[in-house]
């Protein structure tokens, strides 16, 4: 049996940490893109297009993140596509990612004034100008808080991407626990791993959030 | 391609599929009670109790918020038997998803409690009700009803969440879509019938809750 020193047992997870950042900001960005393309369609004009966008984010949060991540492992596959835990993990984050920060923007559209669409028309805007110079940098700007914290709840949901295998802090702690039996300790250090990467996100989170309550 | 979707399976494991939905019915039943009953001691804890309480009551959510419900729920069913608290399957998930509801609801219940105008506590105070009677009678009834939609999302949260809890083998609506795919190779299909079944949970949860709560605490509720 190999003899494992608590610098093994952090050693190791440290290095599987770096599996649940990578993943998480690939993930934010995924999402942050496809995030972008249901904005503009839940924001439409057109009726079909916002009842489509409104759906896929309803589908999204109406359902466990596990599943989705099962179907995305079971169903590419199916698509032809080689299926590695990766891609399906980070597919599968960044459609959720998605569904939550359209939701969170379009929060942040809707929170302008209507004046704001009718200046920039009477500017000669026309919508897609409009909405890249005068509506969305202020609805990134007053969603800058909830975004944030949207980041905190998708680095621990990166954690249940080691059911479907993905290779990162859980599942190298589960690994762990096995050869060591002392599952107190490494799933301890885990929690404590997880606590000093999203406790400062939570806490800029928090400063945004009073900053935007003072404006 | 030639991979054609099969639903011949359904027939025969629908009981399954209920048995499973009833146990994360039963779970996120339990957890909503257990869960807001302590973020309601929490909540005036943190505001109310001595100076050391309310700063354990403050490390309690800034932990349970700051790290993944899964790591919860390995840390409560393999790591305590080692300091000698052994738990069942059902009764780590039920304590993890409680644990962690609170986490989040004390900070919602929190809110409401600020919520409520001061001079609501001045003048129950003055017309002789013990402070008790004054928490329980005159304030909380009204910072449940401000919190309500915050907590019916925090609800419905959880009870996808409890998703996780097949992980340790309790035999809820995800545990059983494992068995089932294990024994039909079907995957897909089975994974895609309980998300929609969840979807379906999530939704009648929603409006059991906006409907229950209008006709409880009186309109304005959404």
């Amino acid at each position: 049996m190999i003899e494992f020193t608590f610098w093994d047992i952090l050693r190791n997870l440290l290095l599987a940490a770096r599996w649940t950042v990578l993943l998480s900001l690939a993930a934010f960005v995924g999402g942050g893109v496809v995030g972008m393309v249901v904005l503009f369609f839940r924001i439409a004009e057109n009726k079909w297009s916002r009842r489509i966008a409104s759906g896929y984010i309803a589908l999204f949060q109406g359902t466990p993140l596990l599943m989705q991540l099962f179907l995305m492992f079971f169903g590419l596959p199916m698509l032809g596509l080689r299926i590695e835990p990766w891609t399906a993990a980070a597919l599968g984050l960044t459609f959720f990612a998605s569904a939550y920060l359209a939701e969170i923007w379009r929060s942040g559209v809707d929170a302008l004034p209507r004046g704001q669409w009718d200046a920039g028309a009477s500017l000669g805007l026309h919508y897609l100008q409009e909405l890249r110079l005068i509506i969305l940098p202020q609805a990134f700007s007053i969603t800058r808080a909830p975004t944030v914290g949207f980041l905190v709840q998708l680095v621990k949901s990166t954690a249940l991407t080691s059911i479907i295998g993905f290779e990162e802090l859980v599942r190298t702690s589960n690994a762990i626990n096995n050869a060591t039996f002392e599952p107190f300790k490494v799933y301890g250090l885990v929690a404590l791993i997880f606590f000093v990467m999203c406790f400062p996100l939570t806490q800029y989170a928090r400063a945004l959030e009073r900053r935007a309550a003072v404006r | 391609m030639g991979y054609g979707l099969d639903f011949g399976w359904l027939a025969g494991a629908a009981g399954a599929i209920a048995r499973g939905a009833a146990t994360t019915i039963m779970l996120i039943v339990v957890t909503t009670l257990a869960g807001t009953f302590l973020s309601i001691l929490g909540a005036a804890g943190r505001r109310n109790g001595p100076v050391l309480l309310r700063q354990a009551i403050g490390v309690y959510v800034e932990v349970m918020r700051n790290t993944p419900f899964l790591v919860q729920l390995f840390f409560i069913f393999f790591g305590l038997p080692s300091i000698g608290i052994r738990l069942d399957p059902i009764l780590a998930a039920m304590l993890a998803m409680t644990l962690n509801m609170a986490a989040y609801t004390i900070e919602i219940v929190g809110a409401g409690l600020d919520a409520v105008p001061r001079g609501q506590t001045e003048a129950a105070l003055a017309l002789g009700l013990r402070p008790r009677q004054v928490f329980v009678k005159i304030v909380l009834p009204q910072a449940l009803k401000v919190i309500y939609p915050a907590l019916t999302s925090q609800i419905i949260i959880m009870m996808l969440e409890s998703a996780v809890v097949s992980q340790i083998a309790v035999r809820e609506l995800t545990y059983e879509a494992d068995m089932l795919q294990a024994r039909t190779f079907r995957a897909f299909e089975t994974y895609l019938v309980v998300t929609m079944v969840y979807l379906v949970l999530s939704m009648g949860l929603r409006r059991l809750l906006v409907s229950g709560g209008r006709r409880v605490l009186g309109a304005g509720v959404s």
